[in-house]
């Protein structure tokens, strides 16, 4: 068993988390967040040039002579892939997207369109919507299992070092423009998910000490706890970043945000488990009385 | 913990060869239905179109609300109560009636066996919420009148949406309903949606009207333009023929002309209005109006008694062919907008699974090579135990027949990272308890139960995450919470009953090596 003195980091790695929690809170208020189609509206195409020597520029230039308002291109893995994202979308006619097709044609050559989304106003609004939903219910509901199964401090810890997980995964992609999207909104679950797996690992093992050392203050406590389930929470930790980093290198562009989403949040999510959720429970000065006192109702 | 009854071990060993078998029988054709089932493909990896429809029903209330003030005004002329001042304000109709008669007028309308306001019992509601202001009325439809016209709109329209889309003849289309105002297409397999986005675009409302001549009509008259935007046309609002009472229709070639035209014939009714309209109106141009555009006016050189004809317009050969299936198919009660569209081609669908797979191989194969590098025997133990989970897992996809999403492979990726999580929560807890504890099969026993409720714990959390994905995802994302789910519960047994066997086995075969763990 490693003997690592975790607990001597408490203060240096919360005020860092705090930091970093601010700093991500500024630019999602402030910078917000790089919405896709889905939640935005408007239309996506993936397209594929059979002509090498078109470039972004050209692309963009081709495409702003549509009126098709803020458009945005981007390189999509291959030389010849290309995404396009603009703000229109239009419902009401049902050649608009063979229209589009049909002038590239005449200024960039054959294009071949791989993916089309095209997002109207109203379902973009409910899907962010349903997908805000999503993220709280799912919050709620670990919550509301955190608590019938442990004390009201460790839920509390869980919880917060939950939200530390999320805000800080979101605040990376808004600092670096990462699109958000319906895989990103799946991936935030799964970091919840995994997050609270993690924590309540270390947990379990806090109130099993809890009762088996009472002499043994919470500081200490904690820190044995850490340690005797470190080398879980390590080869837990590699073996699914080794399947994110898989999915992140060789599963496709689609991908990419969605298991680069995973692996922020793995990281953070580990880390939280050690450096949020046992500093809370030495905050609020947990002992075997706390879960004594529970066991007793 | 670490005794096994042949009972049990039969069972294990049984079911997970079913599984596996299914999870084979993706990649081996047989002729029996039950024993080959594939795993359905999502849109987004075989490529497709998945278009979300939405209704337009104000046309379609406006005109119900006509209709409505017709019936009324029949139904009170009937007994002899007199109602005037008539009127349709935006959704609402206004009447008036004399003072005597307010009660009358009243209890009429409120009456739960009123003709001309029904009553529905099972919502206690009729079909109009009636106001009253003195002799004022006011009828507007309830929250259930509208909930019944906008699902029995919705009912017609997707009736209409999947005879055109069978006419067209794409594989296995999925016509659903959303809510009470949408229609959910997908289209697997199809290339380009254009054809299909373009029919289902279109109400298709047919009607024949003749021509005015002078602005006299007495049924009032309209301004229509072409449909090739050349000209505008008066058109007499009096409509002789729609589309309801076409039989058939199909594109034919006019051996005259040299055109392409559609030909139709008419019901018995339709071809005994058309045969009487066309023989009182001889040398009159008969306009053919296609959702309020004419296409073609030709003059009407001799009565057409014969319940057929011809739509002469500026046809090439596929837009006659879609007129026709158009027609064929019936129109749509209202308008149909395309709100939310996803089109995947179908080589990049190939490209996902490539990618997938190629992703799934390599995680799995780093997962594999880690365990052994970290527990060698017991490595091998939890990686039987990964590999039956993921012949488990997809056996299990496969037998109800999931769909299985690009994020759904990622899941499945994701299910094998994680997956190895309970046995190493056992087997750090072995080591910890062999510390103290000499004998190894007790040392096992206490390593599974004191670990059991953690990893109930912790995947628990994680299948929470995965219930509130699939109630609230749609599409792709539900295929990842499928798979993440089902990936918890092959996880969970692979690892019970699976690894734990095998565990009991090496250790009661060992159990006097020094160092098992």
């Amino acid at each position: 068993m490693s003997n690592i003195s975790f607990n001597k980091f408490y203060r240096k790695f919360n005020i860092l988390s705090l930091i970093l929690i601010v700093i991500s809170l500024v630019f999602l208020i402030f910078k917000g967040l790089n919405y896709g189609v889905d939640f935005k509206g408007g239309t996506l195409i993936e397209l594929r040039t059979t002509d090498k020597t078109n470039n972004i520029s050209l692309i963009r230039d081709s495409f702003n002579q549509m009126n098709l308002g803020d458009v945005s291109v981007k390189k999509f893995g291959n030389e010849t892939d290309f995404i396009v994202k603009f703000e229109k979308q239009n419902s009401n006619d049902p050649d608009f997207i063979k229209n589009i097709q049909n002038k590239l044609f005449n200024s960039i050559g054959d294009v071949d369109f791989r993916r089309v989304e095209n997002v109207g106003p109203k379902v973009s609004s409910e899907l962010l919507k349903s997908g805000i939903i999503a993220i709280s219910l799912s919050l709620a509901a670990m919550l509301l299992y955190i608590w019938i199964r442990f004390e009201w401090q460790f839920s509390l810890g869980a919880i917060l070092a939950i939200f530390h997980d999320v805000i800080i995964t979101l605040g990376i992609f808004s600092i670096f423009s990462l699109e958000i999207n319906l895989s990103i909104v799946a991936a935030v679950l799964t970091i919840v998910g995994y997050s609270m797996n993690d924590t309540v690992v270390i947990f379990d093992r806090v109130r099993e000490n809890l009762r088996k050392y009472s002499d043994i203050k919470i500081f200490d406590l904690t820190n044995i706890s850490i340690n005797e389930t470190l080398s879980r929470t390590i080869i837990t930790s590699v073996t699914t970043l080794l399947a994110l980093f898989s999915i992140y290198l060789f599963g496709g562009e689609i991908l990419k945000g969605f298991s680069l989403a995973m692996i922020l949040g793995v990281i953070f999510g580990t880390y939280s488990s050690i450096y949020i959720a046992n500093p809370i429970l030495v905050a609020l000065n947990v002992s075997s009385r706390t879960i004594v006192k529970e066991e007793k109702d | 913990m670490l005794y096994f009854s042949k009972l049990r071990i039969i069972s294990v060993i049984v079911f997970t060869i079913i599984f596996s078998y299914f999870a084979f029988s993706n990649f081996v054709k047989f002729d029996d239905k039950f024993f080959s089932k594939n795993i359905n493909l999502g849109l987004d990896l075989q490529g497709g179109s998945y278009l979300l429809l939405e209704i337009d029903n104000r046309p379609v209330i406006t005109q119900k609300l006509q209709a409505k003030i017709i019936e009324l005004k029949r139904y009170f002329k009937e007994k002899q109560i007199t109602l005037k001042n008539f009127s349709l304000k935006g959704d609402t109709i206004l009447f008036e009636t004399t003072d005597n008669e307010i009660e009358n007028v009243k209890n009429i309308l409120n009456d739960k066996e009123s003709d001309v306001n029904t009553y529905y019992p099972t919502y206690k509601s009729h079909e109009f919420d009636v106001l009253e202001d003195g002799n004022l009325f006011s009828l507007n439809y309830s929250r259930y009148g509208l909930v019944l016209l906008k699902n029995s709109s919705l009912d017609q329209a997707i009736e209409i949406v999947r005879r055109r889309v069978d006419e067209v003849g794409t594989n296995e289309p999925n016509i659903l309903k959303r809510g009470n105002d949408r229609i959910l297409v997908e289209l697997p397999g199809l290339d380009d949606p254009n054809r299909i986005k373009s029919l289902l675009g279109k109400t298709a409302n047919l009607t024949f009207q003749f021509i005015s001549q002078n602005n006299e009509e007495s049924f009032g008259t309209e301004k229509l333009s072409f449909e090739d935007g050349s000209r505008d046309a008066i058109v007499s609002k009096r409509i002789i023929l729609s589309g309801d009472n076409l039989v058939d229709a199909k594109p034919t070639m006019n051996s005259q002309t040299n055109e392409t035209v559609v030909s139709f014939s008419l019901d018995r009714v339709g071809a005994k209005k058309f045969g009487k309209a066309t023989s009182t109106g001889v040398g009159k141009q008969l306009a053919i109006v296609l959702d309020g555009k004419i296409i073609s006016a030709p003059s009407v050189r001799e009565p057409i008694i014969g319940g057929s004809g011809q739509i002469s317009g500026d046809f090439t050969f596929q837009s006659a062919t879609d007129l026709a299936l158009l027609l064929r198919s019936g129109a749509l009660p209202a308008p149909l907008n395309i709100i939310e569209e996803r089109t995947v081609g179908p080589d990049l669908g190939q490209d996902s699974i490539d990618a997938g797979i190629l992703s799934l191989f390599i995680g799995f194969l780093l997962v594999i090579l880690f365990m052994i590098y970290k527990y060698r025997a017991f490595g091998l133990i939890a990686n039987l135990a990964l590999v039956s989970n993921l012949f488990l897992l997809i056996g299990i996809l496969t037998l109800f027949e999931a769909t299985l999403t690009l994020p759904g492979i990622a899941g499945i990726i994701l299910t094998v990272g994680m997956a190895v999580d309970a046995n190493v929560l056992i087997f750090e807890r072995i080591k910890e308890e062999t510390k103290n504890e000499k004998n190894p099969i007790i040392a096992f026993d206490a390593g599974y139960t004191k670990s059991r409720t953690t990893i109930l714990d912790a995947n628990i959390t994680t299948l929470i995450a995965a219930f509130i994905l699939f109630f609230m995802g749609s599409g792709p994302v539900k295929g990842f919470s499928v798979t993440l789910g089902v990936g918890i519960l092959t996880t969970l047994f692979s690892v019970y009953f699976i690894a734990r066997l095998l565990t009991s086995l090496y250790v009661v075969k060992n159990k006097d090596k020094e160092q098992l763990l």
